[in-house]
């Protein structure tokens, strides 16, 4: 057991303690960053005006008219900007653009008195355009050869030679569609000046550091001259670790050129028509498979539709190439990446960071093939499934592969899962129009940053003279319960109750060149450095109590406030006056901690390498019932056995299981993001651009019985108190809904059909899978015909 | 900048303060105005009444008891409409030093994780906390063993938690103390709603005293916009920047909330909240009863009258095809007097209505008897808080073997709500088979002219229509094995 995973035995860490903010949240106390706008003076208010066509170029700006508006204080456009004249990092991104390139693109925005105002003097701008031939979907991009970025090749083992030696060979294509975040608060951000000319932006940010980083080379001043901070956020889920930075960088701007306040806050409409979303992909792929059902070969080319820049398309297209193979053993894997160039939003993190995209391509082959193979989809998967002794296409050892069969059967055995499989059978029989389905599917997920340098993380630890401790890191609190983990750790590692450890608001000045909250690393990064800040602290408090207790520095303990001996007898001290006495000796009483992750390395141009620390294993089983004249379904129950190690906060570890999944469930069943495709007037348009039209997942998509199970024993040995990461693996488990609706679409059919399914599968994709399965049935056709894309068996 | 011309000072009672409503825009909605007044536990996700991170509680009458807290969409109100009212927000409700039991089961069950939508699930979840007739029951998918309906949950959306947690919380509620001063406030009587006159910056609010009131007025300047619940105004005036000159409230008007059932008819007010209708009508209009759970939210139906959902002329409303198999008619009045229009004639085009600018719908009327067998099926991606895509009313007689009456009401396939007449006549006078259903499903699947757009595809609606027949044949012979 390392010294970083080790846990002391009455540790806090473990408790099921809710949310630190519970209170705060359910009385509406709790402060996001507009509910700062009434505390603040002589607010600013900012409105953009958003481009009514997917590209095109400007030809004039006349801002003038905006001014006639009463309550019109400024109009901010690209000749104010004293810096880089760029929201993102890549340098792709012009925070003013003279050529829009996706509809809803912000050319300017007006500052005003109040919302109203603003929002008129946007009206009254003037904007000539000409409009530019456009590319809106990704097939659009792929025929026009229009990518952007890096393409990526990922080999191992012999492709062609297995292909052709392989009983059993398929081939398909899969188009799938993207995520909006709908993140309850849209983005937001307050800027301020203050005396000294340092920028204060208050915003809603994943990655605080970055932000404050735009701003400043927008502003053209240095990183010291601006300040971030976030007390919260209402929900990320990876919309806020890019998106932030140009609604900041705007509120900043207007806040130098005006010195009063400004807010910025995206309207919904506003926020999912102008901020990236998760990637929709295309891939094609051919897999082939033995006689047993081993999956021996597959070669895939996946497209990632990136939107009209980069942002974090590369990375995204990277995690999605090294999770194809989810939790399975595929001897030879060939991809090959690509980023299409698109008029739309630019894609961007989203919650799984491109592995579901990867993972559902061979979830979907697997489930395609099955039938065809004459297996039963459930036995498909088990027989696939990573053993301790395998290593990933890209050269890592999956370490606790076992750990895969280990979730499986405890969530068939508790699940009860052959004798529903078995009842369900009984009721399809009975039932012409409405029909069951279960499906088992199982998550492995790498948990680092593919990039080595993100995994680093710091921490301020201040102890009072009182025996009070303070907290900062450099991590984001967006719902996930990091903040609640991280007073966890903090009074586990201090051996202080957890009244006695306060959380300050992340901010730039506390902890400096922090990276995003992100790739659910938050608690593994910021957990470790806070511990060894902590660790700092109560070395040098040891030393001061084995002088007073008369003892070797090494058997001091700490203990819910108690510091003493090792053995029972042992005089005890009080934390406080442990403390004060350090006070007095002029001992350090505060320590900056800092952790990098080791062991990891990743050759980004051969996609080999060992990127993650470990992978978080999972396995859900879903049951679906599908109803055959509308395709409407309901899920009926879901049990799941997760693997987040030694759990450092079990009840917020249950949140992020459910949540995650619920999520997943919602991107893969019913959030149907729609582009005007047309030529039409409107192309490029968002049409699914509000709560009423872009439908999340409400009380009726939860599981009528929801069943959810930490995977015990399970320590891992590499991360802060034997944890693991949860904040994104959870979101996979879902492939058991889009499974189970299959194979209900499926048993409208003769045995073995296979279907086709699209992703989202709305009741009305649903509608159209049974719809051709039971078509099959009346014609008695080949199943293996039926479908457009599917091209079936090939070869031997 | 702004006067206020009112004899009364206006003013809302918020968290058992009286709260002035001076120079309030006539647009500023409710939730604007209290956040204005640094109440910001109540949150803006959507702006269109979709998610309930707004939510609020009002003083409405009640059926159960003289007041109900009812839990309505603070975005789409405005704040003129609250003048004189009694409103709880998630502040008023407890603090973290004293939680309220809502709060409590929320906090410590892990109700919340950002956070951001909680204040609104704890007013929605408040709200049925202290509903009357709540009481312990055997529970089922959508009700706890404390009575608790899931349906008072809707219209709140949550991206974080997956809601078991939120349910668990609802489930776990008990009763509440008998010092509840929220729930001693039931017994007595909601303050009345005070004729009102905002004008501010060239833009009125208005809250006429009587019918007559409202109808001169309407003779006078036609252009007038009526508003009721606001749950389709506060749409418009949030998401598309209108700005009506004059705004007029009609929903608290006695002459518009009537409610008769006599011999020969139902006359429903048309100022009813589609939840106040739902318990008035206890399942008298089996249709309508299936309706109900599907239309929009609670949150939407606390607001949304049925009246509203007419005026719209919306092709996609919930209760047009229900209305039609029903054969409703509606009471048009104006200065000139009343008439009785059938709502088969009502509808004239996209969004127009044989209602003249200077006419009010008064009421609904619904013929009885009743048809024997009806059925309202609605189809849509969600199943809570949706709008359809295709929605089919049924109201059928079978006598003697064969189909004596039909009246199929559709929505979501034309220009306007419609009557399937090709499917009618299809159906009538032939025996009720499945050979029968099966010929007269194609005829309906042929109905109307559908379109694509981002709910269905034209084809999906189609293929709805002729199995929607198929589906309600199936569940008169066998109504347990057929999926709602």
């Amino acid at each position: 057991m390392s010294a970083l995973s080790q846990r002391p035995q009455q540790s806090v860490v473990g408790l099921p303690l809710p949310h630190e903010s519970a209170a705060l949240h359910v009385t509406g106390q709790a402060l996001y960053t507009d509910d700062l706008v009434m505390r603040t003076r002589d607010v600013l208010h900012a409105f953009p005006v958003q481009s009514p066509h997917a590209h095109a170029r400007i030809l004039s700006l006349k801002v003038k008219p905006a001014y006639d508006v009463p309550g019109v204080v400024r109009v901010l456009t690209g000749e104010d900007v004293p810096g880089v004249n760029d929201a993102g990092v890549k340098h792709d991104e012009p925070l003013f653009p003279d050529e829009v390139m996706f509809h809803g693109h912000a050319i300017c925005w007006v500052l005003a008195e109040t919302l109203e105002a603003a929002r008129l003097g946007a009206a009254a701008v003037e904007v000539e355009y000409e409009p530019l031939p456009s590319l809106v979907t990704v097939r659009e991009a792929i025929a026009a050869g229009n990518f952007q970025g890096t393409g990526r090749h990922l080999e191992s083992g012999d492709v062609e030679a297995a292909l052709a030696a392989a009983p059993h060979v398929f081939s398909g294509e899969f188009e799938f569609a993207g995520q909006e975040h709908f993140y309850l608060e849209t983005n937001a951000a307050l800027a301020l000046v203050d005396e000294g000319g340092q920028i204060f932006v208050q915003s809603s940010t994943q990655h605080p550091s970055e932000t404050q980083e735009i701003v400043a080379h927008v502003l053209g001043v240095a990183s010291h001259a601006v300040t971030v901070q976030c007390l919260r956020m209402g929900g990320g889920f990876g919309g806020k670790e890019m998106q932030p930075h140009g609604f900041a960088a705007i509120a900043a701007l207007g806040a130098t050129l005006t010195g009063r306040p400004v807010r910025l806050r995206l309207n919904r409409t506003q926020d999912v028509t102008m901020t990236g979303k998760r990637h929709g992909f295309h891939s094609e792929w051919r897999a082939g498979f033995d006689d047993d059902g081993h999956l021996v070969a597959l070669d895939a080319t996946l497209t990632a539709d990136g939107g009209w820049s980069l942002d974090l398309s590369e990375p995204v297209l990277a995690r999605a190439m090294c999770h194809i193979d989810n939790a399975y053993w595929i001897p030879n894997v060939r991809v090959d990446g690509r980023i299409a160039k698109t008029n739309k939003t630019s894609q961007t993190a989203f919650r799984g960071f491109g592995g579901p995209q990867g993972m559902l391509v061979v979830e979907d082959l697997l489930g395609r093939c099955a039938p065809l193979l004459g297996y039963d989809a459930m036995e498909l998967r088990r027989r696939n499934l990573y053993q301790p002794q395998h290593s990933t296409p890209y050269g890592q050892p999956v370490r606790h592969a076992d750990r895969l069969e280990a979730c499986w059967s405890e969530v068939l055995g508790t699940g009860g899962i052959e004798r529903r499989k078995a009842e369900i059978d009984a009721f399809n029989v009975s039932h012409p129009d409405t029909k069951r389905a279960i499906a088992m599917t199982p998550v492995k997920f790498g948990i680092s940053f593919n990039l080595t340098a993100f995994n680093q993380a710091g921490a301020l630890v201040h102890v009072y003279k009182d025996g009070s401790v303070l907290i900062n890191h450099g991590g984001t609190e967006m719902g996930q319960g990091l903040h609640t983990k991280m007073l966890q750790v903090a009074a586990t590692c201090l051996g202080v109750p957890l009244s006695r450890v306060r959380l300050a608001p992340t901010r730039t000045d506390k902890v400096p060149n922090t990276s995003a909250t992100a790739a659910s690393s938050g608690a593994d990064l910021n957990g470790a450095a806070i511990k060894n800040a902590c660790e700092q602290i109560r070395e040098r408090l040891e030393q001061v109590a084995a002088a007073k207790l008369g003892i070797n520095p090494k058997d001091v303990r700490f203990v819910d406030g108690a510091v003493r001996g090792l053995t029972f007898d042992s005089e005890t001290l009080s934390w406080d006056e442990v403390v004060l006495a350090a006070y007095f000796q002029r001992v350090q009483l505060w320590a900056a901690g800092f952790y990098r992750t080791e062991g990891l390395h990743w050759d980004a141009n051969a996609m080999r390498g060992e990127p993650f620390k470990y992978f978080a294993y999972g396995v859900a089983a879903a049951e679906v019932e599908v109803d055959g004249f509308s395709g409407a379904y309901r899920l009926r129950q879901v049990d799941i056995v997760h693997d987040v190690g030694d759990s450092l906060s079990p009840l917020v570890d249950l949140g992020q299981i459910e949540g995650g999944f619920v999520q997943g469930a919602g991107w893969l069943t019913l959030e149907d993001l729609r582009w005007d495709e047309s030529d039409g007037p409107h192309r490029g348009r968002l049409a699914t651009q509000a709560a009423s039209t872009y439908k999340l997942p409400s009380f009726s998509e939860m599981p009528e019985v929801f069943n959810v199970r930490l995977l015990e024993k399970a320590h891992e040995d590499g991360a802060v108190y034997g944890s693991k990461a949860v904040g994104e693996p959870p979101l996979m488990l879902a492939f058991s809904v889009r499974e189970a609706l299959r194979q209900a679409a499926a048993a409208f059919g003769p045995a073995g059909t296979s279907v086709e399914l699209p992703s989202p599968a709305t009741p009305e994709a649903v509608y159209w899978a049974l719809d051709r399965a039971r078509s099959t049935s009346h014609s008695g056709s080949d199943s293996r015909s039926h479908s457009r894309e599917f091209v079936g068996p090939e070869g031997r | 900048m702004s006067t206020l011309q009112t004899l009364r000072a206006a003013a809302v009672k918020v968290n058992g303060e009286d709260t002035r409503l001076d120079g309030v825009p006539v647009h500023t909605t409710l939730l604007d105005w209290l956040r204005d007044r640094g109440l910001t536990g109540a949150k803006e996700g959507c702006a269109e009444g979709e998610c309930g991170a707004c939510s609020v509680l009002v003083a409405r009458p009640g059926i159960d008891s003289a007041t109900e807290w009812t839990a309505v969409n603070a975005c789409l109100l405005p704040a003129a409409a609250l003048d004189g009212q009694e409103i709880v927000t998630s502040e008023g409700l407890g603090s973290p030093a004293e939680l309220h039991p809502v709060q409590e089961e929320m906090a410590v069950r892990g109700g919340s994780q950002c956070g951001f939508c909680t204040p609104g699930f704890v007013c929605s979840m408040a709200a049925e906390y202290y509903r009357p007739a709540r009481t312990p029951c055997a529970g089922d998918h959508e009700h706890g063993p404390n009575g608790f309906d899931l349906h008072a949950l809707s219209g709140n959306l949550c991206r974080c938690t997956g809601y078991r947690p939120i349910r668990d919380a609802a489930y776990a509620l008990g009763v509440p103390e008998e010092n509840d001063a929220l729930a001693t406030r039931r017994s007595s009587p909601p303050p009345p709603a005070p004729a009102t006159r905002l004008a501010v910056d060239g833009s009125e609010f208005l809250r006429p005293a009587s019918l007559d009131d409202v109808l001169g007025l309407l003779a006078e300047r036609p252009e007038a916009r009526i508003v009721a619940g606001s749950t389709d105004v506060g749409v418009e005036v949030n998401l598309r920047g209108v700005r009506a000159p004059l705004v007029v409230a009609v929903d608290r008007l006695a002459e518009l909330r009537e409610f008769a059932v006599g011999a020969d008819e139902i006359r429903i007010g048309a100022a009813l909240t589609l939840s106040e209708l739902e318990r008035m009508l206890g399942g008298r209009v089996p249709l309508l009863a299936q309706l109900f759970p599907q239309f929009a939210s609670r949150l939407i139906r606390n607001g949304a009258t049925i009246g509203g959902n007419l005026g719209t002329g919306s092709p996609i409303g919930d209760t047009p095809p229900a209305l039609l198999a029903l054969d409703a008619s509606l009471v048009l009045a104006s200065h000139r007097g009343e008439r009785v229009v059938a709502l088969a004639d009502y509808f004239t085009g996209y969004r127009e209505t044989l209602k003249a600018p200077d006419e009010l719908i008064r009421a609904v009327l619904i013929p009885l008897p009743l048809a024997p067998m009806t059925a309202f099926h609605k189809i849509a991606k969600r199943r809570f808080d949706d709008i359809s895509s295709v929605a089919v009313g049924y109201a059928v007689e079978v006598t003697d073997g064969l189909v004596s009456q039909a009246r199929i009401g559709l929505g979501g396939v034309a220009a306007t709500p419609l009557r399937a007449r090709a499917t009618e006549e299809a159906l009538i006078g032939k025996p009720w088979t499945e050979f029968t259903v099966r010929e007269a499903a194609a005829v309906m699947a042929a109905e109307g002219t559908p379109m694509d757009d981002h709910r269905a595809s034209a084809s999906y609606r189609s293929a709805m229509l002729g199995q929607s027949l198929l589906r309600f044949h199936a569940q008169q012979l066998s109504p347990e094995g057929v999926s709602a």
